[in-house]
């Protein structure tokens, strides 16, 4: 499905952001990318849609090779990936429906864009998804109305709209609390089982990344240095990727704690609350 | 991420002051030997400034008495005696003023999304804020005498004149809000495949319309006030009739044109007052 090979970045700034990485993600696979901030997690994702350029190397999504295709190629490509931000990065001005249309773009020409004369079935589709996240009641508000949550499930739709084959999914809860960020990556993770997408999820949260993926690449400094099922990580190899530190409460029993200290969180209670930013 | 070992002196100093509960916030300019000179420059500056003033009062005191004829008109303008002439000008400025306006923002959108460095290419971007700074180097003025003389006396050189200065105004401001804009949605709109026209549309054009609407109000104002002054120099509108009534000292009808300018700018001042908030 992807398939990237030597990838490497060196940004203008002569900093060396990703180095030779080269990595496979079949269909269907939920994989996340964890590491220390500045590990070049957003680079590597950034690099398979390419909104940056990769430095070198290849990266092959369904056998083509998108590092070198322009113009409406590149929008072909990128059409078939779709991409969930961090701070959800919906355009607040416009409506929740036209965000979820905006999904659409690269297969309608300009005119019925900028006419918002969306064919009958991208309507259907984008009600559907809506209905599947929960928001059909919402369609529309306008995307400053929202609460964080609701607007990355807007942002889900969008990029569901797009009818991907792959997701790259930035910091999907960086923002949002507890209790919302499983919410969240468990529709992500369900959502790309229930239509067979392979997906990149960057995220910080080790333990969340553990309960709902198949499977875990640690990046330390640009480079590979972890890669297997998230049992495989142990105090040992989180080390590896972050650095010394005690780990003893993230690794092994994370499946009951979680859930417990889940149920603990009170949401009125001020602690506990999702942390800003 | 202050670097502390390069000047740890004085942060020593401050964080003994400190401990006794003294602080103040840093000065702008660190070295206290250049703060005094820039202070003793600028005092300098004032004082070599007053003495160089020239003026003559004698000159002062004739003009006085002009002016105060000038402002004593103002007690009874007069609206009636040359009312067609005021009610030409009036109607050919505010034609000039929107004409010049809808044109100018028009021009001006291409140009401003040009100049935003970061949805341009480099060569776009230069060659828009040329044309920007072109606009906005020469005063309104020097340009309508460049287009009376190229298009004759009249409303047109006056409308090619205002429409020329609001290029540069709105290209500026409009530029420099899309550099302002959310740079995320910009990634996002750009992530789905989405056309460059598709992406303007979807995802610049949303953060900067009330802002754009916003300023083309704003510019509407400023195209009616700069009418009367280009006037002056023939390229028509009210400019025109107000230059005329200040040469035949017909200061009663200078007063009341001058009122209904005033009039015309409070009350587009307070329409687009109302409109921007309807656009938020």
């Amino acid at each position: 499905m992807l398939t990237l090979t030597g990838l490497s970045k060196r940004y203008d700034t002569g900093d060396l952001a990703l180095t030779d990485i080269t990595l496979e993600v079949p269909a269907g696979q939920v994989m996340a990318l964890i590491g220390p901030s500045g590990a070049g997690k957003s680079t590597l994702i950034r690099c398979v849609n390419r909104l940056v350029e990769p430095s070198s190397g290849t990266v092959l999504l369904d056998g083509q090779d998108i590092t070198r295709v322009r113009g409406t190629k590149l929008r072909q490509a990128r059409r078939q990936i779709g991409m969930i931000f961090q701070n959800y990065a919906l355009v607040e001005r416009l409506s929740v429906m036209e965000n979820v249309l905006s999904g659409r773009l690269a297969y309608l020409g300009f005119w019925r864009s900028f006419l918002r004369q969306f064919p009958s079935s991208d309507i259907k589709q984008a009600l559907n998804l809506l209905e599947r996240v929960g928001l059909e009641t919402m369609f529309d508000k306008r995307g400053d109305a929202l609460s964080g949550g609701q607007k990355q499930r807007v942002g889900i739709a969008r990029a569901l709209m797009q009818n991907p084959k792959l997701l790259l999914v930035d910091e999907p809860t960086a923002s949002l609390d507890p209790k919302t960020s499983r919410q969240i990556m468990r529709l992500i993770c369900e959502l790309c089982r229930e239509q067979q997408l392979a997906a990149v999820i960057n995220i910080h949260d080790v333990v969340l990344a553990q309960q709902f993926v198949d499977r875990v690449v640690g990046l330390r400094a640009g480079k590979l240095v972890f890669d297997g099922p998230p049992s495989a990580l142990t105090e040992k190899t989180l080390t590896d990727i972050y650095g010394e530190e005690d780990w003893s409460t993230t690794t092994g029993e994370t499946d009951e704690s979680d859930e417990a200290a889940a149920a603990a969180i009170d949401p009125l209670k001020p602690i506990g609350q999702g942390g800003h930013p | 991420m202050s670097n502390p070992s390069t000047d740890s002196g004085a942060d020593q100093q401050r964080l003994a002051l400190l401990k006794d509960g003294i602080w103040k916030p840093l000065p702008l300019i660190r070295d206290a030997r250049w703060r005094w000179a820039l202070n003793a420059a600028v005092l300098l500056y004032i004082v070599l400034a007053w003495l160089s003033v020239d003026v003559n009062w004698s000159r002062v005191a004739q003009g006085m008495d002009r002016g105060v004829a000038f402002m004593a008109s103002f007690l009874q303008p007069d609206f009636v005696t040359r009312s067609g002439e005021i009610f030409t000008g009036l109607k050919e400025s505010l034609t000039m003023t929107l004409a010049a306006t809808v044109i100018g923002v028009l021009l001006a959108i291409p140009v401003g999304l040009g100049a935003a460095r970061n949805i341009s290419p480099l060569p776009v971007y230069l060659f828009c804020r040329t044309i920007i700074a072109l606009s906005r180097t020469f005063q309104e003025i020097i340009i309508a005498i460049l287009f009376v003389a190229m298009f004759g006396f009249g409303p047109l050189a006056g409308v090619v004149t205002l429409a020329f200065a609001t290029i540069g105004f709105m290209a500026k401001l409009l530029a420099e809000d899309i550099e302002d804009t959310q740079k995320e949605p910009l990634e996002a709109i750009r992530a789905t495949g989405a056309s460059w026209l598709q992406w303007v549309n979807y995802a610049v054009q949303p953060q900067v319309m009330p802002r754009l609407i916003g300023l083309s109000l704003y510019r509407l104002d400023i195209n009616f006030r700069e009418s009367a002054v280009i006037g002056i120099v023939g390229a028509g509108g009210i400019g025109a009739t107000l230059n005329t009534s200040i040469n035949r000292y017909d200061y009663d009808t200078s007063a009341a044109i001058l009122l209904l300018i005033i009039v015309i700018v409070l009350m587009s001042e307070y329409l687009s007052g109302y409109v921007r908030k309807w656009t938020q």
